[in-house]
């Protein structure tokens, strides 16, 4: 059966019904008000509970019946054990077992390491999942296998989805590196320290039933708590949450490609030369290559004009660790830890802060800390003549990458997109991008390793740039010098079948993504 | 027998911009395309039609082709599927893409060798932003960063390289193979705007004329009117001994080159940072060089990731007269380019040089001085060589003489 679209503010073709729920279609920037009051969950008594405070059931399985885990419920957890995580196959493995059918798995994102929930997809335990997808969860959504409809959201748009009750969670499993018998968490301390725990923090409020797992359990309190025994139901003790090697890169190292670096350093010239980069910036940059290499281009900056950073905002890293130290930058506020420096430096540096995603990105916030900063590096894997972004699926159209805190990130001062021209023969820079994830109004530069190209839009960074020396084009020039390189690519063919929707920050569904056609 | 299989061409997990081709001949059937490439969905269609204008321009009529692409540009599948076809059939036919426009660029012989950068002759993947890295010359490599068996696929991508590949102004050149081989080398590569040859390994000044005659055959031969300026690398103990001569060999010659990894394996002893053992042979290059009127060029610094090692290393390069080095990584560029540009006080005091010199004639005056110190003729030419550098290099402006 067909399902009803409708052409939404983007010029995006969406339903008007998901998984059997209505649906927003996508109304424009900030322009979603939703009225009435936020979800709450169902209301506890405090004497159901252990006077003792001892919550420790023996088993996650034992944890999940008392919890009621049925048909159909919603599940929920975290990814701060990234591609170290031994917890979330398991939920699913236990429900299996049981014989429970059409869960929905609601993660704040997903890694290679759970990839074996596509048996629990295909044995019908899960209907769908939430979230983010990469590789081969992707490709298993794009390729029409998944019995519901993906929903795609940003990290902040998680959030906003928990808290205005368009998910509800019936069971939170959160695993925690340390935690004691009455439920407090924390990211720090045992041998699966991930630093934070911040994206927990709102499924552990609004979630019906919270169950903690960890591997290190302290005697209370566990200080400080991330996560507070207050919102929790049972705590599960286990030999190990994760693998530590894999919860965080010993080390992230920054670029040895020659033309990565090169995009760096024009990234970094372009920051100093517009005036962006000045004392007292705010700034987040992720962890990719390309990222670090700018933010040590920026430290270098920095260092030799003599000024400091105000805060930047982490995901993390070594690079982010060392202008703190140095005296770069005044504190890191930080939702996720990225490598081994990053979690020593939260356990022992007071300046450098947990700071969930629920303060920092979260559109039913009063205020919005990504609207603050000054300088916000992101990536895309394609942007179109309108500087439309997208970074869930590749030009060939299959679903790849989860939207993160993209999104979020965008409603930055200066939003910046450091990207290769082309890779690997696919240009980057298209006509209409293949998936709309991020409005071209809100992007506002390109820098490429052939050239930058400025949203006409910021006429102020235009002129602010004039006279620079940089290589500035129009994003045209840049779109036709990769295809006069590459070729004209064909568009990705897809069947009519919606296999993922990819919800905007507020909440509304921006676009969405079609089952890859097969001949 | 002749073989009626071959492959041409490289794949695997961590080739990118390339692609393998296997090619069979068939008595009848047409030809068959099976093409496995991440980029299907997008340029499918563009690969396997290229590969038919290929056979067919080759008179194939029947045929399988395997292609395993890694994200391949046309210009190298087109060479990939030459070198294949060549190696079934003995041909004359070229199948030539398009030479763009943005490479039909001469230079001159009196331009900056600075930096050369070198990138191996059979991996399209370094090439395709080479230009980016403002290095003054690229040198496509068919010599040693090419295995034997792989010379005659390397020769054609070379070729195509030159006509489609933007190198945004640097000196297009070419590193040949020594002897034989470097004659064939020549075949492929002059008639496509090559700025300039490597002759490596030269020893005796017949080694650059051989190289020389067979260019200019091929100048006859296809009628091209631009320059093709040579490059002799000395890389051993005769080589220098006859490096006065061998400077002298060619009017075509803009450059003499040093080859310090295979100069130490000749004289037997460890190449060390501080190149002391290299000390008399560089010296010798460099008064040979500039006795006949060429720039001498030092050899490539091998740590890519000492770039202070680099940085000193150029300075005592410079010190000792050398007017470029040659780089293996592109971030080296940078680092020699800097270092070989005159830096703001020699600027600064080649100005007051050449101002007090004017003044000093204006007035005169056959002795001109800076504060206390003399300043007599050589100083001054120097010094006006310098600001000349300088406005060339954009450091100061062109018209003013402050």
């Amino acid at each position: 059966m067909a399902v009803k679209t409708v052409i939404n503010a983007a010029g995006r073709s969406v339903p008007l019904e998901i998984n059997g729920k209505p649906v927003i279609p996508f109304k424009g920037v900030g322009k979603h008000r939703p009225v009435g009051g936020k979800y709450s969950p169902p209301i506890p008594v405090c004497s159901d509970f252990p006077d003792n405070g001892n919550k420790v059931v023996r088993s996650l399985e034992e944890a999940l019946k008392l919890c009621g885990l049925r048909n159909g419920m919603t599940i929920s957890t975290h990814h701060h054990l990234r591609d170290g995580d031994l917890i979330n196959n398991s939920i699913f493995e236990i429900a299996s077992a049981m014989g429970v059918k059409d869960l929905v798995w609601f993660p704040s994102a997903s890694f290679p390491c759970n990839d074996p929930v596509i048996k629990y997809l295909d044995n019908g335990t899960i209907n769908r999942i939430e979230g983010s997808m990469n590789g081969p969860l992707g490709r298993y959504v794009s390729d029409g296998k998944m019995k519901g409809t993906a929903v795609l959201r940003s990290h902040g748009g998680r959030v906003q989805a928990i808290q205005d009750g368009e998910v509800k969670i019936d069971i939170a499993v959160l695993a925690a590196p340390s935690a004691d018998s009455f439920g407090n968490a924390r990211g720090t301390g045992g041998n699966s320290s991930c630093g934070v725990i911040g994206y927990a923090k709102a499924d552990s409020m609004y979630a019906s039933k919270v169950i903690v797992i960890t591997d290190n359990l302290v005697d209370m309190p566990c200080f400080p708590m991330e996560i507070e025994g207050n919102y929790v139901d049972y705590v599960v003790v286990v030999d190990k949450i994760g693998i530590p090697e894999k919860i965080v890169s010993g080390t992230t190292e920054i670029t040895k490609s020659p033309d990565r670096l090169l995009i760096a350093e024009l990234t970094a010239s372009f920051l100093e030369k517009s005036g962006i980069l000045k004392d007292g910036v705010t700034m987040q940059a992720g962890a990719g290559g390309t990222s670090l290499a700018i933010a040590v281009f920026v430290h270098q900056i920095l260092k030799q004009k003599g000024w400091k950073s105000k805060f930047g905002f982490g995901g993390s890293t070594k690079y982010m660790v060392k202008m703190l130290e140095e005296g770069q930058m005044g504190y890191i506020l930080d939702a996720q830890a990225f490598d081994l420096d990053a979690v020593k430096s939260v356990e022992t540096n007071p300046n450098h802060v947990p700071y969930p995603v629920f303060n920092a990105y979260n559109y039913h916030s009063k205020g919005n800390l990504t609207s603050m900063m000054d300088i916000m590096i992101l990536g895309a894997t394609e942007v179109d003549l309108n500087f439309n972004g997208n970074v869930v699926t590749h030009s060939d159209g299959y679903l790849l990458h989860g939207i993160g805190g993209w999104q979020n990130c965008l409603h930055a001062r200066n939003v910046i997109l450091p990207l290769p021209l082309f890779r690997d023969r696919i240009p980057v820079i298209v006509d209409e991008v293949t998936t709309l994830c991020g409005p071209g109004e809100l992007i506002d530069v390109i820098i490429t390793e052939r050239g930058i190209a400025i949203n006409p839009l910021r006429k102020d960074l235009i002129k602010s740039i004039k006279g620079s020396g940089l290589p500035l084009k129009t994003i045209k020039e840049l779109k036709d010098e990769a295809e006069r390189i590459c070729g004209k690519p064909k568009k990705a063919q897809f069947e009519d079948k919606i296999v993922a929707a990819i919800k905007w920050v507020d909440g509304t569904v921006i676009d969405v993504v079609r089952k890859i056609k097969t001949k | 027998m002749k073989k009626f299989t071959v492959t041409a061409g490289n794949a695997g997990p961590k080739v990118r911009s390339d692609c393998e081709i296997t090619l069979e001949l068939k008595e009848r059937g047409g030809i068959e395309i099976d093409l496995t490439s991440k980029v299907k969905a997008l340029y499918g269609d563009s690969i396997t039609s290229l590969c038919r204008e290929v056979l067919t321009f080759f008179k194939i009529r029947n045929a399988r082709v395997t292609v395993t692409d890694s994200g391949a540009l046309p210009f190298v599948i087109a060479a990939r599927i030459e070198a294949a076809v060549r190696r079934l059939k003995d041909t004359d036919l070229e199948f030539l893409p398009e030479l763009i426009k943005e490479n039909m660029y001469s230079t001159t012989g009196d331009r900056f060798r600075f930096s050369r950068l070198y990138l191996p002759g059979n991996t399209p993947s370094m090439m395709l932003n080479a230009g980016l890295h403002s290095a003054d010359g690229i040198i496509l490599d068919l010599e040693d960063s090419v295995a034997p068996e792989k010379k005659d696929e390397a020769r054609i991508l070379v070729r195509n390289a030159l006509r489609q590949v933007d190198f945004r102004g640097a000196e297009r050149m070419v590193r040949i193979n020594q002897g034989e081989a470097g004659l064939k080398d020549l075949q492929y590569v002059v008639s496509h705007n090559v700025n300039l040859i490597l002759v490596p390994k030269c020893e005796l000044p017949d080694h650059v004329k051989i190289v020389d005659s067979e260019i200019s055959a091929i100048r006859k031969r296809t009628g091209i009117k631009y320059p093709v300026f040579l490059m002799p690398i000395i890389e051993s103990a005769l080589g220098i001994e006859n490096s006065t001569d061998i400077a002298r060999a060619s009017e075509n010659i803009v450059a003499l080159a040093i080859g310090l990894e295979d100069f130490t394996a000749d004289l037997g002893v460890p190449r060390t940072a501080e190149g002391k053992e290299s000390l008399y042979a560089r010296s010798r290059l460099v008064i040979a060089a500039k006795a006949a009127g060429v720039q001498p060029i030092d050899s490539v610094f091998s740590d890519v990731s000492d770039m202070e090692a680099l940085r000193q290393n150029v300075m005592n390069s410079k010190a000792l007269g050398f007017e470029g080095m040659g780089c293996i990584h592109p971030r080296q560029v940078a680092v020699i380019n800097q270092g070989f540009a005159p830096d703001e006080s020699e600027i600064e005091k080649s100005v007051k040089i050449v101002a007090a010199y004017e003044e000093a004639r204006k007035r005169g005056d056959g002795v001109a001085a800076v504060g206390s110190k003399m300043i007599d003729q050589p100083v001054v030419l120097r010094a006006q060589k310098t600001i000349s550098l300088a406005r060339k290099l954009g450091r100061m402006p062109k018209d003013s003489s402050s």
